[in-house]
């Protein structure tokens, strides 16, 4: 790897990496929510997070260039103190979380102004830093009970982000209630999972799990605890038919939070699952191969299918693109449902992918919203000679979400039909690609509204987005063409990532 | 089969509330009903883990009888003093997370020992003793109830926040009918689908 900055930082600070990462902003929340100035509390989000990044970087260091981390919280030793284990499969989503954090951070503030009151906008970010922290230890922590804590900590700051949506629109509140109760079940699905594990192996730490499961592989608690664990991690990740939450809270959100979440969200629970499946339980127990081959593998190619089918139809493009996301979690779900090093680490790369041109994608249409102030697509007629800076970094996103060669979203579906070819799962590769000329559908739609229709007179007002909002667009739009180019930084990643969940190599 | 339904009824007490719970989180129509309904799941899962700690014949995880600390004067149950069962709670604590005090690492002097000076066996802490002894008597699992702990306060977090957004639903639809709400929301999308471009 060449990111080298462990050996910049203290030595008192590298032995707390782990800790500090999900800590940081986790502390420096309240004290952002006692802020009367909503400036400084911004401030502090972005210095947290800014922080939280740097750590994530030291860890991406400290692992890829030597040994996985396991760090004891208070000093009470693993299996029976909670550990934070970092190792090649969380250090890179550590990064992607904070990297797409800082970005996101950047761009709340112009678009804070505009939907979210005064008064409000420190609470607001209190509840985004919890959110933040939250993934964050939902990635880092190497015991499962405690992912839940980390997981239900970022989901309730979840539900109040996507309701302070409702300031502007009420649908915000039907949504985030909705959301509520569907997060909640699948939490609660979780936590049923993890009991009957626990039941059948005497311990909660994910290491010391997976040590005791292949013995007990035949017993019914185990495969319950299977499919429990399975469900409600699917339905954090919105695996289809599980996803119905998703579109109306990322379509009636405040617009920063839809960037927030659509790159972070949903790609830190499918981690979650594939930690799950991969690390605690073993791809090679016969009874999850058929889960892989007969249930998961299905259902992505439904969703990529079915989705981006609905997506064409949307009317609404916030809407349009939170459809395509679930269609591309299908895409993700299938590489992990290969069940191979190859698949494993085409479906990784395609979530780090993903995350870029989604966050890209939303970050533009909420520029666009700031002074069109509807997501309607019909509205969107000719904004691009209004605001072609804006646009052109959507253009860009949306083609890497089509997957045109030279951009970021080409190499990781190719990698996916490679992947899916050496098993011979040639349906798979037919299935892809009609999702994907459904994506030029509606992407296509898109565009062409925007560049190729004459503006109307509401469309005369359109401004182009504010500096400090086309500053972070701009660095992730480049980033698709930048990895498009060479995307040797993440595959590195991704491979480090399926080594660890095929730690005897290929099976 | 009656003895094998009827040993369990712990489990069929769950297994009714948690479908009681998932029945009424979707069906009711009043979004208040589906929080009770949520709850009540929820609550189920508590219980689930509550039972699973319980072995039978086992007392609260307090040391007591055989493995009270003879040290400290007190033999069997019926000894408890005040000052006494302060310091056998403390003695539970450490039992059930399964550490050995500093003379039990004494004892072991061959055993490997973590930073705290509690011995390992296998890599891992060995439970079941206390102060170096093995454990006589036979207690409850603490660890579930701890565990369920942290879970009750994600509960009541989540239907504080799910009870504010209901607030704010009645405020601004004037309704919290779910099916009303629908209806609302389908007219709003057909509107804002049928106006001529802004």
């Amino acid at each position: 790897m060449p990111i080298e900055i462990a050996s910049l930082l203290p030595d008192g600070i590298v032995r707390h990496l782990p800790v500090l990462v999900p800590a940081i902003p986790m502390l420096l929340a309240p004290v952002a929510a006692a802020m009367p100035n909503w400036r400084v509390a911004w401030a502090l989000a972005l210095f947290s997070i800014l922080c939280s990044g740097i750590c994530a970087l030291g860890l991406v260091d400290l692992v890829f260039n030597g040994e996985p981390i396991s760090y004891a919280l208070g000093g009470w030793a693993p299996p029976l103190g909670i550990e934070f284990a970092v190792d090649k499969m969380n250090a890179p989503i550590l990064l992607l979380v904070s990297v797409i954090g800082t970005l996101a951070t950047l761009y709340a503030m112009p678009t804070m102004v505009k939907e979210i009151p005064e008064e409000k906008r420190s609470l607001f970010l209190t509840a985004y830093m919890l959110c933040f922290a939250g993934l964050l230890g939902v990635a880092i922590t190497g015991d499962a009970f405690n992912l839940f804590v980390f997981l239900e900590i970022s989901s309730i700051s979840t539900y109040v982000l996507v309701a302070l949506g409702g300031l502007k629109d009420r649908r915000a509140y039907h949504a985030a209630f909705n959301y509520l109760i569907m997060g909640s079940l699948g939490a609660t699905f979780y936590v049923i999972g993890i009991g009957f594990l626990y039941a059948a192996t005497g311990t909660l730490n994910m290491a010391d799990i997976a040590s005791r499961i292949p013995e007990l592989s035949d017993s019914r608690t185990v495969h319950a605890a299977f499919a429990f664990i399975v469900v409600g991690l699917a339905l954090k990740a919105a695996v289809f038919p599980l996803h119905q939450w998703l579109p109306n809270a990322y379509a009636y959100a405040p617009g920063f939070v839809t960037v927030f979440l659509s790159a972070t969200a949903t790609k830190v629970a499918f981690y979650a699952l594939v930690r799950l499946l991969f690390s605690v339980y073993s791809p090679e127990l016969d009874f999850q191969q058929v889960i892989f081959t007969w249930v998961l593998a299905p259902l992505a190619a439904i969703a990529a299918i079915a989705c981006s089918f609905q997506a064409v139809f949307q009317t609404d493009i916030k809407r349009m693109l939170a459809y395509s996301s679930v269609a591309q979690v299908g895409y993700m779900l299938f590489g992990l449902s290969l069940a191979t090093e190859a698949g494993l680490s085409a479906g990784l790369f395609h979530l780090f992918n993903h995350a870029m041109m989604k966050a890209s994608l939303f970050m533009a249409i909420g520029g666009v919203l700031l002074s069109l102030g509807s997501s309607q697509l019909k509205d969107f007629a000719g904004v691009a000679r209004k605001a072609p800076w804006t646009l052109t970094a959507l253009a860009i996103a949306a083609l890497s979400l089509v997957g045109v060669p030279l951009t970021a979203g080409f190499l990781s579906k190719v990698a996916l039909f490679k992947a899916a070819l050496v098993e011979g799962w040639w349906w798979a590769v037919v299935v892809l690609a009609i999702s994907s000329v459904l994506a030029v559908l509606y992407v296509g739609r898109i565009l062409e509204s925007a560049f190729f229709k004459t503006p109307g007179p509401a469309q005369m007002n359109v401004k182009e987005a504010p500096v400090l909002l086309l500053i972070p667009l701009w660095i992730l739009a480049l980033a698709n063409i930048y990895f498009g180019l060479d995307a040797s930084l993440i595959t590195t990643m991704t491979d480090g990532a399926a080594s660890v969940a095929f730690p005897g190599g290929q099976p | 089969m009656a003895e094998f339904i009827f040993e369990r009824y712990n489990y069929w007490a769950i297994i009714l509330l948690m479908m009681v719970g998932l029945y009424v989180t979707f069906q009711a129509g009043n979004m208040i009903k589906r929080m009770v309904g949520l709850s009540v799941f929820q609550t189920s899962v508590f219980l689930f883990y509550v039972t699973l700690g319980k072995i039978s014949g086992g007392s609260a995880p307090i040391l007591f009888g055989r493995d009270y600390p003879k040290d400290h004067g007190g033999h069997g149950e019926g000894d408890h003093g005040g000052g006494h069962g302060a310091e056998a709670g403390h003695g539970a604590a450490d039992a059930g997370h399964g550490e050995a005090g500093d003379h039990g690492a004494a004892d072991h002097a061959e055993q490997a020992v973590d930073e705290l000076g509690r011995p390992f066996v296998d890599g891992h802490i060995e439970p079941g003793h206390v102060g170096g002894e093995p454990l006589q008597e036979i207690y409850s699992n603490p660890l579930p109830h701890v565990l369920i702990l942290t879970a009750i306060v994600v509960g009541v977090a989540t239907l504080a926040v799910g009870l504010a957004i209901i607030v704010r639903i009645r405020e601004s639809y004037g309704t919290i009918e779910i099916d009303e709400l629908r209806e609302k929301d389908i007219e709003h999308a057909e509107t804002e689908a049928s106006a001529e471009p802004a």
